[in-house]
């Protein structure tokens, strides 16, 4: 696997809520990426998002982990929950509410803060 | 037509299929709302059953045919 595609393995397997979307919460670049990210913000998650734009590289490579061919990707707790439909779909039913308490712990709403990662940025050391 | 198109990868996919239709959102051929009812997605998740759409649409979502897919499915029971 390359650099980058382990970089977004680990933003998948670290990160409580991970969400690949247009743009950043700041500026979101497409309706969908807003779609997934109000249903998570909601929900009350700490969501940490990756800007798919900063590079087509990154939209390949995250396919290749993922599997899944559209934007935004949700994950919890390095699990695919789907794109912008089933996370609505999810988020209005209040099974999201649900899985997030169930993955990360009855208080997950305490950590609710947004960021933005850059997996172009060089690895730290 | 790009509807029509799609529209017969997924009755080839799920002939099963009680609901289906595809409806162009914006009328430029490219923003796709995907409705689906079948009982060949009764018992899978949510998530299963779109990409269950997904790999029936697998071309299209390759070759730029498809700029923004919605999907909306369920099963039977």
């Amino acid at each position: 696997m390359s650099e980058l595609g382990q970089k977004i393995k680990d933003v998948i397997d670290n990160e409580p809520v991970a969400l690949f979307m247009k743009g950043t919460p700041q500026f979101i670049m497409c309706g969908n990426s807003d779609r997934a990210l109000r249903a998570l913000r909601e929900a009350g998650a700490p969501v940490t998002a990756v800007n798919i734009l900063a590079d087509p590289a990154i939209r390949q490579e995250l396919q290749e982990v993922s599997g899944w061919p559209t934007i935004p990707q949700v994950f919890v707790k390095g699990e695919l929950v789907g794109g912008a439909d089933i996370t609505q779909e999810l988020a209005e039913s209040g099974e999201l509410a649900t899985l997030l308490e169930q993955r990360l712990g009855a208080d997950y709403r305490a950590s609710a803060e947004e960021r933005v990662v850059d997996v172009l940025a060089p690895a730290q050391r | 037509m790009a509807v029509d198109r799609l529209e017969s990868l997924l009755k080839d996919a799920f002939p099963d299929a009680e609901e289906l239709s595809v409806e162009d959102r914006t009328g430029g051929g490219d923003h796709f709302q995907v409705t689906l009812a079948a009982p060949s997605l009764n018992g899978l998740s949510l998530l299963d059953q779109h990409r269950r759409v997904n790999a029936a649409l697998a071309a299209p979502l390759s070759d730029g045919t498809i700029h923004e897919l919605r999907i909306k499915t369920r099963g039977t029971t």
